[in-house]
């Protein structure tokens, strides 16, 4: 018998309670004629047939019935149901998308082996945080730490690739032999290095991407040869998709030897390092061996090695700080609209509640039991939270791909970030439990509250808790977007400085285009020069064209390049702040760019080896290494040779216009030593030309293959281009956030109007009231005004308080700007002031228009 | 509403002479089918829950003599409109039976 009730516990309580005694009754007949074990079993396994089925499709009868009820109720409430379903879209949509890209740059480990072993390990001098290891110091520390199990380095590089077709510029990265393995990743086919390959170093490993795009997918590719900086090497493996290690942009791998001769240049520092701690090791412990081995490196090289000591993080830790906080804003940022979306929900859901009181407790009075209406709005949540789920999910995928330009590229990865199926779920089961919360309360007090009262009381029950609650739900929404409001503000105020920084050069109208030509073939400057004037005089030739030059980097395309200086044997230790960037470069490049040339002249075509050796630098330069002298003609060393300055430019934002740039020296490209200086070789063309870029492509491409056949051309964008460049993710970050201000200002005021609104139309009679006993309409509105003035203040006050510790928080972010900007913070609250005037001016006055007999005669 | 389900058919038939409760439903049916239906308590209390809502049946006002009574049970009687639908359901089926044999088809195996 007890084992039948239990069973019938499977029934919706509705049926239960109605149909419960007549089945226990009908069992129990049954079961009184039952004779016999077989009988009795017989009956019980009868009895599980008929209540499993049964008891299913009457849940499934339920269901439908209040899906249709639902669907008709929201029906009948439109405006209810779009604002519902729109606030739950945007916050389920807008957290994935931010979640799953925040989560894939920060939180998701690295595809490798243990990735939590995994630690960069650098040099650190005063000046300089992480400072690549030199080949002498990085086999001192292989060989004396005990804190990893393994260490193997690698330099990201770019080279000539000539296979098929076209030749190509592809990035690449040499790597010890043992990087690959130590990482734990294996091949998608064929094998990684070992200590064999370094031996000649004529193998190569292919990434997937190049091997799809260049090489056709050619599955019989092992064995193929291609040719790299016209050196001849052999492919022995390519890597799965999923692989890009150090960057996502590199599309080959060789392996890296030494000489005996590159141990010997402790100065000489280009290899990135990168370790396996030992198992039970931490970083603390693995930093501080590292800095024994450097001091004892500093007791044997005292003068090279001088203050150097080591920098150790884990991997999963690269990525610069200001992508790091670009992505945690953004998370802010969603959070809130969350925040706002259920507090947008909640109080749609308890106005909702309220005006449907008097049919809820018709229903209970009725006899709808109180797990029917309970159900019923379960239902009605849920349809919602599914409804606005989806739309939601549309709003992810959207918004994924172009949130994902924020993701650094330096992060070791090669696929980016797609939507998040189990954050979609979180934000969706956020919004459904804030749904089913803020739906249930109202069902279940109705179910318990006399039905009676609620009849009785009409129109007029305004139901005084729930509407402090609503009431600090308006302030809390209010609040949330002062915050994003101050925020975006902040940093469109950093944009426009930013923007507004002098680079130092004209960017528009000039092209630019990389010919990085391949060493040893190009080791001599007089063979360079030939290939230069080759393509220079060719181009300056072209119509439209006014001038052309050929320099070392761009600036703000490549920061570093930076050189001690100097003067007198006033000597200083490369880890002393005496640096100039240098870069070589050809006559015109300051024409070019529109640098102005302030004094003297610019270098010559007559600046070669046989005569005196030039230098052009920047005002700064000038000011710094010869303040109460005329630099012009004074003499200094940079580049291995001391230069005599023949002119003064002004100076360029090398490093891009948020940071502080080194001083800068030109020197001509052809006073330099064989083979000396390569990272330096002159790659970057610049052309200031009239005429279009699609023009011009086409013969420039004619020009450098008349040069030279074999040599490709790659990063062709204008100059402007690499200024925007500068910008972008800023820009990226600000349309997101800008865009999300923009929907919480949007979330606050429906959620103000909405109460507001609901407010007048329950207190419609009090007003009708106030305007018989002789209110002026005016006093009406202003006691609406007050009410809203109220619940801003509410939200505007602590919302200044977080947005100026959001600002705190992402300072890096600001370029100057203080937290505290008054303009930016009087604007949020304008725009506010403004959203909550907006929001209550049709309730304002319909409030005004209250006719008190007919408001009085509904009583 | 037609066709019938055959469960609410035969709990319209069973009603037809007396009120009853629902195991006398059931057994009533049973009987008369000489045992070739047996309506299990779980697709009965669902049928009369819906024929209730459909206005075919309702619990009887009156209930039998105390002697007879149990009181822990519900007693259901067919209404005008139950009686008229059954009849409905009456008239499609003998207007199919006749269709069928118009057509020479005959119950009887050859």
């Amino acid at each position: 018998m007890r084992f039948y009730r239990a069973l019938l516990h499977l029934y919706p309580v509705s049926f239960r309670s109605e149909y419960g005694d007549e089945l226990v009754a009908a069992f129990a007949a049954r079961h009184a004629n039952a004779r016999g074990a077989g009988a009795l079993l017989a009956m019980f396994a009868a009895a599980i047939a008929d209540v499993v089925p049964n008891a299913a499709a009457e849940h499934a009868d339920i269901l439908r019935q209040d899906l249709r009820y639902t669907l008709r109720a929201l029906r009948n409430a439109p405006a209810f149901a779009i604002t519902a379903v729109l606030v739950v879209a945007l916050g389920v949509g807008a957290n994935t998308a931010a979640f799953s890209v925040a989560d894939f740059a920060l939180i998701r480990p690295l595809p490798f082996f243990q990735p939590g072993q995994l630690v960069k390990v650098w040099e650190r001098t005063p000046s300089y945080g992480n400072l690549e290891f030199s080949p002498g110091n990085f086999r001192d520390l292989q060989a004396a730490a005990k804190s990893f199990s393994a260490l193997g380095a690698y330099s990201g590089t770019a080279v000539n690739l000539v296979g098929s077709g076209e030749p190509m510029r592809v990035e690449s990265a040499t790597v010890t032999a043992n990087l690959l393995p130590l990482i734990g990743v294996q091949p998608q086919f064929g094998r990684l290095f070992t200590a064999a390959d370094t031996v000649d170093g004529q193998t190569v490993i292919l990434s997937n991407t190049l091997w799809q795009t260049h090489f056709g997918a050619d599955e019989n590719i092992l064995g193929k040869r291609l040719t790299l900086d016209g050196k001849p090497y052999t492919v022995i493996g390519v890597m799965p998709p999923s692989f890009g290690f150090p960057a996502r942009t590199v599309a080959l791998w060789t392996t890296m030897a030494f000489a005996t001769a590159d141990f010997d240049d402790r100065g000489n520092n280009y290899l990135k390092v990168v370790g396996r701690l030992a198992p039970g090791v931490t970083v603390e412990r693995a930093l501080g061996e590292a800095n024994l081995v450097a001091a004892q490196a500093e007791r044997q090289f005292p003068k090279v090695n001088e203050h150097i000591r080591a920098t150790v993080y884990k991997l999963s830790d690269e990525g610069s700080e200001r992508s790091r906080l670009l992505l945690v804003a953004l998370c802010g940022a969603t959070l809130c609209i969350l925040l706002l979306a259920c507090a947008n929900l909640a109080s749609l859901l308890l106005a909702r509640a309220s005006s449907r009181e008097r049919e809820i407790a018709l229903r209970a009075a009725l006899g709808a039991g109180r797990e029917r209406l309970v159900r019923q709005v379960v239902t009605e949540s849920l349809v919602l939270a599914l409804m606005g789920g989806i739309a939601g999910v549309v709003v992810a995928v959207v918004s994924v791909p172009a949130l994902a330009r924020l993701v650094p590229d330096s992060l070791p990865v090669a696929q980016l970030p797609s939507v998040d199926l189990r954050v979609l779920f979180f934000a969706a089961a956020t919004i459904a439990l804030t749904g089913l919360g803020f739906g249930i309360v109202p069902a279940l007090r109705a179910g318990r509250a006399n039905a009676m009262q609620a009849l009785r009381d009409g129109a007029r029950a305004g139901g005084g808790r729930k509407q402090h609650t609503r009431s600090a739900l308006v302030a809390v929404e209010v609040m949330a977007s002062v915050v994003l409001l101050v925020s975006s503000g902040l940093l469109v105020r950093a944009m426009l400085r930013i923007q507004a920084v002098d680079p130092g050069f004209q960017s528009s109208g000039v092209l630019t285009a990389r010919t990085a030509l391949p060493l040893p073939k190009y080791d001599d400057p007089r063979v360079r020069e030939q290939f230069f004037n080759h393509v220079l005089s060719g181009v300056r030739a072209l119509p439209g064209v006014t001038s052309a030059a050929y320099a070392s980097f761009l600036p703000m395309a490549m920061g570093g390049g930076i050189w001690p200086v100097i003067i007198d044997g006033r000597n200083l230790s490369r880890n002393g702040s005496d640096k100039a960037s240098l870069r070589f470069a050809t006559p015109q490049y300051f024409a070019t760019l529109r640098i102005p040339l302030l004094r003297g002249r610019d270098v010559a075509e007559t600046d070669d080896a046989a005569h005196v050796y030039t230098a052009v630098v920047s005002q700064s330069f000038a000011t710094r290494y010869f303040p109460s002298q005329d630099a012009i003609g004074q003499r200094f060393q940079i580049g291995l040779h001391e230069r005599t300055i023949v002119g003064i430019v002004g100076d360029v934002r090398v490093r891009g216009l948020e940071k502080e740039s080194e001083p800068q020296v030109y020197v001509p490209t052809q006073q330099v030593d064989v083979g000396s200086l390569v990272f330096y070789t002159p790659k970057d063309l610049v052309i200031r030309s009239t005429a279009p870029t699609a023009a011009l492509l086409p013969e420039l491409r004619r020009i450098v293959r008349e040069a030279d056949p074999q040599q490709p051309i790659s990063d062709i964008r204008t100059m402007d281009q690499v200024v925007a460049g500068e910008t972008a993710p800023r820009l990226a970050q600000l349309r997101v956030l800008g865009m999300l201000a923009i929907v919480a200002l949007l979330l606050a005021g429906v959620g103000i109007h909405g109460l507001l609104s609901f407010t007048v139309s329950r207190r419609t009679q009090e007003i009708g009231v106030r305007m018989a006993l002789g209110a002026e309409s005016g006093e009406i509105v202003r006691m609406v005004l007050r009410e809203a003035l109220t619940l801003t203040t509410l939200g505007v006050v602590p919302g200044i308080a977080l947005g100026y510790a959001a600002g705190r928080a992402m300072q890096a972010l600001l370029a100057g700007i203080r937290p505290a900007d008054p303009l930016t913070l009087a604007t949020a609250v304008g725009l506010c002031a403004a959203a909550t005037l907006i929001g209550c001016a049709r309730p304002a006055l319909r409030a005004s228009r209250v006719d008190p007999i007919a408001a009085l005669r509904a009583e | 509403m037609l066709p019938l389900p055959p469960a609410t058919f035969h709990i319209l038939m069973a009603l037809t002479d007396e009120d009853r409760h629902g195991y006398a439903i059931i057994q009533d049916v049973m009987v008369r089918t000489e045992g070739e239906l047996r309506l299990s308590a779980g697709t009965l209390y669902r049928s009369i829950q819906r024929m209730l809502e459909q206005g075919l049946v309702v619990e009887a006002r009156t209930r039998p003599a105390p002697a007879l009574d149990d009181q822990r049970r519900r007693y259901y009687s067919i209404t005008a409109f139950g009686i008229a639908v059954a009849r409905a359901e009456m008239r499609r089926l003998t207007q199919l039976v006749r269709l069928a044999r118009a057509r020479g088809l005959t119950p009887e195996t050859i």
